[in-house]
């Protein structure tokens, strides 16, 4: 090398042991890249443990309930008028004819367990338990009418306040301003939970009970919100992953190379940077307005989403057979494959890896989406299991990001539990999908 | 490409569609003021009838009415709630869609509150106060000029030496219409600025009217879109703000909350039902005549909707806030003889 860009004679001082001017700025450039590459990760950390620790501290609670347990008489005169145990006599008893007995049954096992009842009144007693108490007594009496007449032992959910408070959500001070639950009963509740009538438990509710309405946010849960949502899923990864992959292969193997699937390989592009909310305009417009299929339906929801997360999935998947050497291809059809049997037995099995990790995460796009199902009607309050596919998939039901949206919008307070709840267990189902992702990706993935 | 898609996708959603479904359950949208009630009596009746819980969607009484207008069929929907009167307009598309016989049931009364963070000052109230704090253009020495006023206390000396910060509902809130025509109004025509804006504008009542409801967009009023969640969260975050509230929402946060009086009238369910309390509205529903005799379950919905069971005033309606109406005797029996609508007077 010429020594043109030294000064005369610098070169021959020089030290190997001192830094000159010029390398010491460029070992600072490097020194100052890397700390500003760790405040960008620190800082992205910190978010994320920020978000996580506000949600965990929020709705881990969710995953356990208070329940009070009781012995309940079930007296033949309130709840069988005629006596002769017909379901469907019975059944003119409404879930108000039963909440009286589960009141009363409430006071005697407070007074035989001899705690003071001073303050609080019957009705505050009756307040204690949930207003899903009468509904669950009432779905037992008459999948059973024999228990009519006898003393049953039974645990049902205290009321949202009662467990906001053993959950320290709710205290003494805000009990006091509070218009639906009072210090007194509050004190009443300590003492039954000391005497073991009322304990915190495994909260499975959460995830197979339906939604609730704002007055019994204690039995609100997510069951249909999962099952609408595998639905989904499973109709969208019926759909999109063979539409999808079928239309890569064809563009990257098969089609000609001129401005049509140029154009063509542009729009996909676009489309996969839509906003989703369009789909669900398209969905609304489509699916439901021209084809006439039902409102709030797992297959409308299906559908849209399926169309969300097919960009998604060509591009994956092209990215994927991309990969695959060209050398592979020019040895099948060497040996006398045809190009169908060289792209389906050699290049395909070889994209598979790559093509399932898009897949999973277009899957777990589409899991976390609320806007397109906004207009489809699903963001809506549904009580009803939907049946088994397929039929089933025609039934109203709901999502697990929008039963999120749901609950945040609710007025009770007891909610914001259940909402953040709700995240956990979307963000648990997501963790899962990615991890599989990563897996298939590292066993399976073959390196040239 | 996005074409064959779209279309290899209809194809399947058109095959699965012939395979032919009846609905068996009631579907409802509109009013996120009416939601939680209507959640309510669905939970109730799904419970104690043999018919499925109605599914029960929110999205804004004004897109519920437009729902329940595209058409008569069951991949319409059956009924809409609606926090505000439905209008010609909506009655006129209805008509073209088909949907002739419409039924107007109204299941009580809403109350609006305003309510500040419980540790705060507290607060009374007139809507001349109001219109004072909000305003664009207010009476000050006779004139009208622009809204000079920072603390309550400039307004009336005996309110609280407080910033003046409201959260208001946005416009696309039924209750936004309430608070604009029951306080702003109200409080325009009771402080005088009506009369200055009308001789300003030429004696034109109308363009007065209007002028009065125009807001100051210094920030001191923002309008909050979202839910009132959302306001209790900006209220939360920001001491002195005071924000509007449906009443069943403020009597669920009775911790955080302390509600100011409205002309020395404190906002209960009683004082709202014995018309006290200025700032209330009606709620409805609108039930498409038509379906009631295809769709399972629909008639005893809204049956038992009105019943004394539920929107009674020891209801579990009233209980969460619902104010009820002392004409629900009449509404029952119009429901049963389901007498559709007259036209709008």
């Amino acid at each position: 090398m010429s020594d043109i860009s030294y000064p005369n004679g610098a070169h021959a001082q020089k030290s190997l042991l001192v830094q000159d001017a010029r390398t010491r700025k460029r070992n600072a450039a490097e020194e100052r890249f890397r700390r500003m590459g760790l405040v960008a990760v620190t800082i992205g950390i910190l978010a994320l443990v920020g978000l996580l620790s506000s949600i965990i501290a929020n709705g881990a609670s969710s995953f356990r309930q208070t329940f009070v347990n009781l012995e309940v008489y079930l007296d033949p005169a309130k709840l069988d008028k005629a006596g002769d145990r017909d379901p469907a006599k019975m059944a003119k008893v409404t879930t108000f004819g039963y909440s009286p007995l589960l009141g009363r049954a409430l006071a005697q096992t407070i007074e035989a367990q001899g705690i003071s009842t001073e303050g609080v009144s019957k009705k505050e007693i009756e307040a204690l338990l949930s207003k899903e108490a009468p509904a669950t007594l009432r779905d037992m009496v008459l999948a059973n009418p024999a228990l009519v007449g006898q003393t049953i032992s039974l645990q049902v959910l205290a009321q949202g306040r009662i467990d906001g408070y053993f959950k320290g959500r709710v205290t003494m001070e805000s009990a006091e301003l509070d218009r639906n639950i009072s210090p007194a009963q509050l004190e009443l509740a300590d003492a039954l939970r000391a005497a073991g009538i009322i304990d915190l438990r495994f909260n499975w509710g959460f995830f197979t009970a339906p939604d609730a309405s704002d007055t019994r946010p204690e039995a609100a849960g997510l069951g249909v919100a999962i099952l609408g949502s595998a639905y989904m899923m499973l109709i969208v990864l019926c759909l999109s992953l063979p539409i999808g992959v079928a239309a890569s292969i064809y563009l990257e193997e098969f089609a000609p190379q001129n401005k049509w699937t140029d154009l063509i390989e542009v729009n996909i592009s676009n489309l996969a940077a839509v906003p989703s909310i369009v789909f669900g305009i398209l969905g609304l417009a489509i699916f439901i307005n021209f084809v006439g299929l039902p409102q709030s339906a797992p297959i409308v929801g299906g559908l849209v989403l399926t169309l969300m997360t097919l960009p998604t999935i060509i591009i994956a998947t092209r990215a994927a057979l991309k990969a695959v050497p060209p050398s592979i291809r020019d040895a099948a059809l060497g040996v006398g494959a045809s190009k169908m049997q060289s792209v389906f037995h050699h290049v395909l099995p070889l994209a598979m890896p790559g093509i399932l990790t898009g897949t999973i995460i277009g899957l777990a796009q589409a899991l976390g989406e609320t806007a397109p199902l906004l207009l489809i009607g699903m963001v809506a309050f549904v009580r009803e299991y939907p049946g088994s596919p397929p039929e089933g998939l025609m039934d109203p039901a709901s999502a697990l990001p929008v039963q999120v949206y749901n609950w945040t919008t609710r007025g009770d307070p007891a909610f914001v539990e259940r909402a953040s709840g709700a995240i956990i267990v979307l963000l648990c189902f997501l963790v899962i999908m990615n991890i599989a992702a990563i897996m298939l990706r590292r066993r399976f993935e073959r390196r040239w | 490409m996005s074409f064959k898609v779209s279309a290899s996708v209809l194809a399947i959603a058109a095959v699965s569609a012939t395979t032919a479904f009846a609905r068996d359950n009631v579907q409802i949208a509109g009013s996120s003021t009416v939601l939680p009630y209507a959640a309510i009596v669905a939970e109730a009746f799904g419970e104690n009838f043999d018919f499925p819980t109605p599914v029960v969607e929110s999205g804004g009484s004004g897109a519920g009415r437009k729902k329940l207008c595209e058409g008569v069929g069951e991949n319409t929907i059956d009924i809409a709630n609606s926090s505000s009167r439905i209008k010609q307009s909506d009655i006129d598309l209805c008509a073209s869609n088909g949907v002739t016989e419409i039924m107007e049931v109204r299941i009580g009364y809403d109350g609006i509150v305003f309510a500040s963070d419980i540790n705060g000052a507290s607060f009374a109230f007139t809507p001349s106060d109001w219109h004072n704090a909000l305003a664009a253009k207010v009476v000050k020495d006779g004139q009208l000029v622009d809204n000079p006023y920072k603390t309550w206390n400039e307004i009336r000396a005996d309110l609280p030496a407080q910033e003046i910060l409201a959260f208001v509902p946005g416009t696309k809130h039924g209750t936004r219409e309430v608070f604009d025509e029951k306080v702003i109004e109200a409080g325009c025509e009771a402080n005088g600025a009506f009369e200055l804006h009308k001789a300003a504008l030429d004696g034109d009542k109308k363009k007065a009217g209007k002028a009065c409801m125009q807001l100051r967009t210094d920030g001191v009023s923002i309008d909050i879109d979202g839910d009132y969640t959302e306001t209790l969260a900006r209220v939360d975050a920001n001491k002195n703000g005071i924000g509007v509230f449906g009443l069943s929402f403020y009597q669920n946060n009775t911790d955080k909350l302390q509600v100011a009086t409205m002309s020395g009238v404190v906002p209960s369910v009683e004082s709202i039902a014995s018309g006290e309390y200025p700032v209330s509205r009606p709620l409805y529903f609108y039930v498409k005549n038509a379906h009631l005799d295809v769709i399972p379950g629909m008639q005893e919905y809204i049956e038992f909707f009105v019943s004394d069971d539920m929107a009674g005033p020891d209801g579990p309606l009233a209980a969460y806030g619902l104010v009820s109406d002392p004409e629900l005797a009449k509404t029952q029996e119009m429901v049963a003889n389901r007498t559709p609508m007259g036209a709008l007077n």
